[in-house]
């Protein structure tokens, strides 16, 4: 088994699967020539050559569009977003063509591609490149949106992205690329729709993906510490969710702390503690607690930065609550 | 219009291209009563009095090539092949329609026939017929891609995209712009900063060229040069034809904003009329043939309308359906 950053990984599905389906090919704000903006990318042009690593113009709207028409007519197209924040200028796309288009023409044309890219905060970069977009894109019928943080998980997750007949929102995280870990040397795919139980515990259950998945971890190590078995759950797909595995640790653990690092309302975390009231309601013995970001925009100063965004501090502060310590 | 005396093209020809024309104009009119009768709701665009270029472009094409489109796209939709029965039954929201009642007036399409569309969001269509233009070319055929849009999607930040894209990349894409001068109730030149909009072609480099969308004839010589070329050589084409609607944005539309004496004007240049009249000169058919060819039209529309009336609804777990593909 090798030891891949998640870049690294991300880059090894895209080529897999390149190899395996002369239909797909990528394009993206420098992404062929440049190698990736964060070296995602790096080494595909050379290997797969300019007529399926595409470095696009500055117009997110424009070739998104341009992938989704691709899509329409019999290629499988992977749209980078340098971030998600870019990404916004490509809504109208995303969402008003490539999430209807199915179900407009009543099952005519789907729309199998991916649009990927990183998501959230990374560090210091302001308000403007800072945002999480799950919450916003969970809402949309039609897309799939995978949020991922481990090497071992990026790959298995946009190989089946790739796969997938329907629009994928692959998101990742500038903080993550270089985090190592395992990913096997045999072909594998994960799921999509099916979430990991990172940490098995039997005290709580806490909730992560994405970058919030490590705050999670960290938070749950320093409770073990403390005596506190929390367990940690990565959904890895937001849409849709794997509502089983959340309820079935939900009834084991009986309480559950959301780590979410969009604003709280109306985000994937209220969504998840709507889910488990109705459905896990005799089985809680606290009321689920929720770590978001604060619902201001993202300042730039670093002490600023991380006061307002989910820390492990916080998480354990809540944990406490729902444990009654 | 039509201007000739003698043409080139063949009575069958001119026949057949009269009687489409004319299929649509009726088509418009029967959908409009039926609207307005409530047999259905939501918007209806008519594209009564731009026949000409619809009939024109259609025909300059071969069955493989794509066409895209906004939402004032009935007739294109059935010039491209789809039954005219399945758009009206579409209209009516049927589950026989183009898209089982799913898709409605501004979503018509079919896979099987090239026709991509039918879309909303104005100017939203310009990237996807980009890369229908993209996957030509990455496929090595040599078929084309018509995408309309309306004068008003020219101000859009997609369309300009879409052009640089289609441009910088030689994708065979033929963007024809029908100007019929409003975008909804705005005058064009209320809001945009050229007098012709085939001139934003010059801002990528692009060919251009404008032609009268009146007159069937001029758009079918005009754009069957264009597309020869464009499969002989890959690169795209803003063409811009200077049309007109007679009646409103959507049927809601009290028009206010032209006068009646400017919509008299352009109905004196009828596509139809004027075609009617150069079938009439070169003794391909008499008056009364042609109101036999009306008469026809009319009875079979009528019997469209019977049948979208007669046909079922969808059933409501349809409306769970085609969210997302397997």
């Amino acid at each position: 088994m090798a030891q891949l950053q998640i870049r690294e990984a991300l880059g090894q599905a895209m080529a897999e699967e390149m190899r395996r389906d002369p239909t797909v090919f990528l394009m993206g704000e420098e992404v062929a020539q440049y190698d990736g903006a964060y070296k995602v990318s790096k080494g595909l042009l050379k290997e797969f050559g300019p007529k399926r690593v595409w470095d696009s113009p500055i117009s997110e709207g424009g070739f998104a569009g341009l992938g989704v028409g691709a899509a329409m007519v019999g290629l499988r197209p992977i749209i980078e977003m340098m971030t998600w924040n870019f990404g916004i200028q490509a809504f109208d796309q995303i969402v008003n063509h490539a999430a209807k288009m199915y179900y407009m023409s009543a099952g005519q044309f789907n729309i199998p591609m991916v649009f990927r890219g990183p998501n959230g905060a990374a560090h210091m970069l302001g308000a403007q490149h800072s945002q999480s977009y799950e919450a916003m894109l969970t809402n949309v019928p039609g897309l799939k949106v995978i949020s991922i943080a481990t090497p071992y998980d990026a790959k298995g997750l946009l190989k089946s992205a790739i796969r997938d007949n329907n629009p994928i929102i692959f998101m990742e995280s500038e903080m993550m690329y270089s985090m190592k870990g395992e990913v096997p040397d045999e072909e594998y795919l994960i799921p999509i729709g099916v979430g990991d139980i990172k940490r098995p515990g039997k005290d709580v259950t806490i909730i992560g993906w994405n970058k919030m998945l490590h705050v999670a971890l960290e938070a749950a190590e320093k409770l073990a510490e403390e005596g506190i078995d929390a367990e940690v759950i990565d959904p890895r797909t937001l849409q849709p969710l794997d509502e089983p595995m959340i309820f079935g640790s939900v009834r084991k653990t009986h309480r559950l702390v959301i780590v979410d690092e969009s604003w709280d309302f109306a985000s994937v975390s209220a969504q998840i503690s709507d889910r488990v009231q109705k459905e896990c309601f005799d089985d809680l013995d606290a009321p689920v607690a929720r770590v978001s970001t604060d619902f201001v925009h993202y300042p730039y100063a670093e002490d600023l930065e991380h006061a307002v965004m989910p820390s492990v501090e916080k998480v354990i502060k809540a944990v406490k609550e729902v444990m009654y310590l | 219009m039509a201007t000739e005396a003698k043409t080139k093209h063949d009575q069958k020809f001119l026949e057949g291209v009269y009687k489409e024309m004319m299929l649509y104009r009726r088509f418009e009119e029967k959908v409009n009563l039926a609207y307005q009768k409530g047999k259905f709701a939501g918007f209806l665009h008519l594209h009564i009095g731009q026949e000409a270029l619809c009939v024109g472009v259609q025909r300059s094409l071969l069955p493989n090539d794509y066409v895209i489109s906004g939402y004032r796209s009935h007739t294109q939709a059935i010039a491209k092949g789809i039954d005219p029965k399945a758009v009206m039954a579409e209209l009516f929201g049927k589950k026989v329609g183009a898209c089982g009642g799913k898709g409605g007036s501004m979503h018509m399409f079919s896979k099987e026939l090239r026709f991509l569309g039918g879309h909303g969001i104005v100017g939203g269509q310009c990237p996807l017929a980009a890369g229908v233009g993209f996957a030509i070319r990455y496929n090595k055929t040599d078929d084309v891609i018509v995408c309309y849009l309306g004068d008003a999607a020219t101000n859009q930040g997609q369309f300009f995209e879409a052009m640089n894209m289609a441009a910088t990349w030689e994708l065979p894409v033929l963007y024809i712009i029908e100007n019929n001068r409003y975008g909804m109730g705005t005058d064009i030149r209320r809001t945009t900063s050229v007098d012709k909009l085939a001139k934003r072609a010059l801002a990528f480099d692009m060919d251009h060229s404008e032609v009268d969308g009146m007159d069937f004839l001029k758009v079918h010589e005009h754009v069957s040069g264009i597309v020869a070329k464009m499969r002989k050589k890959q690169k795209p084409h803003l063409l811009e034809a200077m049309t007109y609607r007679y009646r409103g944005h959507s049927v809601s539309d009290p028009q206010t904003y032209r006068t009646k004496e400017e919509v008299a004007e352009y109905q004196k240049r009828d596509p139809i009329i004027g075609l009617g009249e150069l079938i009439k000169k070169n003794k391909f058919a008499t008056d009364e043939e042609l109101k036999a060819w009306d008469r026809q039209i009319r009875d079979d529309l009528q019997a469209m309308e019977d049948y979208a009336d007669a046909s079922p609804k969808p059933p409501i777990e349809d409306a769970y359906k085609h969210v997302y593909a397997d």
